[in-house]
This record gives structure tokens, C-alpha cells and sequence, in this order.
């Protein structure tokens, strides 16, 4: 443990809750695929990859809940928070679309996160080092797997084409919030626990890049990019989410299996 | 208490305990423990156990998952603080991240056994096999071919991915490598 990190807790806590929310909001989006996959095997791999993402929120939701030393555990940080209190990336919260939609997003949101991680392995902070070096080996898989579907529709008929086209398309404003910086990231760097995602972007296109090679993709540049997840700002597709995740912890407060 | 996360090893990093009597009849117990989701294999032999050590009278267990999301978790963390009861220990299950489980911790006995149950164990060598689209050969854990094909990245459970053998055409779960 670092106990002697020159970050203060409330900054600790931020980060810590940024990265939960993308994880768990994304994991939601994930798992609403179960029953509805267009085929058995991606039945099987999207709810396994959801359970990759809640398993490291809830890593996270207990660090940031300690962090923030008010009692909060981590239940209560996942389920009782009200929409503008969620800190994630707008692009988890987008609603699944298509097939090609969300296996882009899948590959865009681990294309980031492997860099993250492999950096935070060598954190000053030995705890989020433990969680990193668990997700590290997770979403190595997840670039693999939602690569192999980037490439297969990407460069497959006519119609996956266009689908993934669009998905391109549809995404591109959602790409250059990951990298944003800010007092949160930049105190959190420059203790040593995780790098300014500002940082990450040439390791992110590094695997993007060939990705769309092979899958006969051109990269869409934006000229208006969405942002706002970070301060709470979301749109529309969080609330639905959230009624749906909260219901249980809402209706029966307290509530545990 | 159940699944409090601890970053930690053991302080002194070993995985069985030092000889004590009472630390041998504790660890055996918890070592005998069957994995729910791939009962032919018990959870020392997969790696899951990190070890037992006893705090005064409190015998403490400490697990790591395989994913950080298994929800086979609770179940063996039950299963092992039932264990310890039984066999006269005041249990204390702990939950341990770091150093991050990896297939190589699967002991031999634990790969046969696996095979022997239909699983193909994890190939070994774990960070060889990272390159994106790299493939990995499988055997077939019934007939023992190289001409497998891999089905789907993700099988039954996290820890499993969905192979075809091309010989014996049987679909088969591989364990895996990470």
C-alpha cells in the first residue's frame, strides 16, 4: 500500500470512480445482450466479457469506497448514486445498437484500457497495481476477441460492411473523451498511480491502427466530440440504464442476496 | 467474513504452511475442496488455494480467482470455510488478488485430471500466446489430435474457451491460458 501517496483521497476517490462506472456501466450494457446474441458462442462471450468488466468495478467500487473513508461500501457506490454522480465515459452508456456497434465499442473501450492497465501494473498505488495486473491478462482477451469481429464484419459482405461502417461512424464522436485530461487524471499521474490518459492515445491507435487495416476500415475524424461523462454529464441512454440497475437496491433498500 | 478483498500474498510468500500440526490438518482440509463448476478437480490443484495459516486459534484460508469476476467465488469461499469448520477450526476465508492467478499454478495432477474429465489443460507458457489473432494448439483431450479448431473465445464458464476436434469431430472446453 502507498500509504504515503502525495494524492489526496478525494482525488484517489475520483479516479477510482471514473474507471468503476465505465467497467460497470459497460458490463450493464454488455450483459444486455444474454439471450439476445445472434448466435450461441457470442450468447456465451459478450456475458463472460460483462463479467470480466463487473468483476474489476467491483475491485474498484470497494478501493474508491475505502478512498473516500465515508462508509460507503460498494453497493451502495454501484446502485445508490443518482445519474449525475456516475462519472463514466459517454461511449459505455451508448445503447448497444447492432452487433458490429457494440463489438466496435467492445474493441475501442479495451483498445484504451489495455495501455491503462499495463501502465497501473507499475503503479505507485500497490493495491490498483493487484487489480491491474488481473484485468491486464482480462482484457487481453477482449481486444482479441472484439478485433477478430472488427476484422470479420469489417472485411466480410456487403451488408456487415456497411453495419460496420456505420458503427465507425457512429462512434467516432465518442473516441476522444477517453483521452481527456483534467485536475483528476493530472493529480492522480503525477503521483505515480496511473498515467494522464492524454498519454495513451498513440499506444490505443498502435492497436486500432492494424486492426482497420486488416478489416478495410478508414478512420472518421470528428470535428465535434461528445464529452461531459466525466462531470456527471450524460445522455440520454444512462437513465433507462440506470432504472433498470438500480431497481432491486431501490425497491428493497439494503437489500443482499 | 466472506470475501474481503486482500491485495497481499502471504508476507512470506509461500504457498504451504511451515509443518505446524494444526496448520497441516488445516490445510488438508481446505486443500480437499472441489471446484463447483469442474468438480474433478480440487481447488489446491487449480491454484486457487494460496494457502492456510493459523491466526491463534482463527484458521485462515486465503483464495484468489481465477477471473476477477468468477462468480464461483462465493461458492468455494463457502465450501472451504464449511470445510474448515468441519474439520474443528474456526474458519476465516480471505479473498487475494495479487499476485494474479495464472494457469501455470495448475498443478500436473490437476492438468491429468482435467484432461481426464474432457477440459484440454491450458497450454503452457502463458504470455506466449498474446499476439492479437495469435493461435494456440490445442489437443483434443479425448483422442489426443492437433487438428483442433477453436469454436468461441469464450465457453462455458470465464476461465474456458469452445473447441471442435477435426478428428473425433467432439466438441470440447479448453482451459484458458492466462
Amino acid at each position: 500500500m502507498a500509504a504515503a501517496s502525495p494524492v489526496s483521497g478525494e482525488m484517489l476517490t475520483a479516479f477510482l470512480l471514473r474507471l468503476a462506472d465505465d467497467h460497470l456501466i459497460l458490463g450493464h450494457r454488455l450483459s444486455e445482450w444474454c439471450g439476445h446474441a445472434p448466435m450461441l458462442e457470442e450468447d456465451l462471450a459478450m456475458p463472460n466479457m460483462a463479467l470480466d468488466l463487473i468483476g474489476q468495478a467491483r475491485s474498484l467500487y470497494q478501493y474508491a469506497g475505502e478512498a473516500e473513508g465515508k462508509g460507503r461500501d460498494e453497493d451502495q457506490l454501484a446502485y445508490v448514486r443518482r445519474e449525475r454522480e456516475y462519472v463514466n465515459c459517454l461511449m459505455a452508456e451508448r445503447q448497444n445498437g447492432d452487433f458490429a456497434h457494440t463489438m466496435l465499442r467492445q474493441f475501442y473501450f479495451a483498445a484504451f484500457m489495455q495501455p491503462l492497465w499495463q501502465a497501473i501494473m507499475s503503479s505507485t498505488d500497490a493495491r490498483l497495481a493487484g487489480i491491474a495486473a488481473k484485468a491486464e491478462k482480462e482484457v487481453a482477451y477482449h481486444i482479441r476477441h472484439a478485433g477478430e469481429w472488427v476484422v470479420r464484419l469489417g472485411d466480410g459482405t456487403e451488408e456487415s460492411t456497411r453495419r460496420m461502417k456505420a458503427a465507425v461512424e457512429a462512434l467516432a464522436p465518442y473516441v476522444d473523451e477517453l483521452f481527456e485530461s483534467d485536475e483528476v487524471s493530472r493529480a492522480v499521474a503525477e503521483a505515480g498511480i496511473a498515467p494522464d490518459p492524454s498519454t495513451l492515445r498513440p499506444a490505443f491507435d498502435a492497436i486500432v491502427g492494424p486492426v482497420f487495416a486488416e478489416a478495410g476500415l478508414d478512420w472518421v475524424e470528428t470535428p465535434y466530440g461528445q464529452t461531459g461523462g466525466r462531470q456527471g454529464r450524460h445522455g440520454e441512454a444512462l437513465g433507462f440504464l440506470l432504472a433498470e440497475l438500480q431497481y432491486m437496491q431501490r425497491t428493497y433498500p439494503g437489500m443482499t442476496w | 467474513m466472506i470475501g474481503e478483498t486482500v491485495v497481499t500474498a502471504f508476507p512470506s510468500g509461500r504457498l504451504f504452511p511451515a509443518g505446524g500440526e494444526k496448520e497441516e490438518r488445516a490445510y488438508s482440509a481446505a486443500a480437499a475442496v472441489v471446484d463447483p463448476e469442474i468438480p474433478a478437480v480440487t481447488i489446491a490443484e487449480l491454484g486457487i488455494l494460496r494457502g492456510v495459516e493459523m491466526d491463534g486459534d482463527v484458521a485462515v484460508a486465503r483464495v484468489t480467482p481465477t477471473y476477477t469476476g468468477c462468480p464461483a467465488v462465493l461458492a468455494i469461499e463457502l465450501a472451504v470455510e464449511t470445510a474448515l469448520r468441519e474439520a474443528g477450526f474456526e474458519p476465516r476465508v480471505e479473498r487475494v488478488i495479487s499476485p494474479a492467478w495464472t494457469t501455470d499454478w495448475i498443478t500436473e495432477e490437476g492438468r491429468e485430471k482435467l484432461r481426464a474429465y474432457g477440459i484440454a489443460p491450458p497450454v503452457k507458457a502463458s504470455n506466449s500466446i498474446r499476439a492479437l489473432f495469435g493461435e494456440t494448439e490445442v489437443a483434443c483431450p479425448r483422442c489426443g489430435s492437433l487438428e483442433t479448431a477453436r469454436i468461441s473465445e469464450f465457453g462455458s464458464t470465464a476461465c474456458k474457451a469452445l473447441y471442435r476436434c477435426q478428428s473425433c469431430h467432439e466438441p470440447f472446453d479448453y482451459f484458458k491460458c492466462i
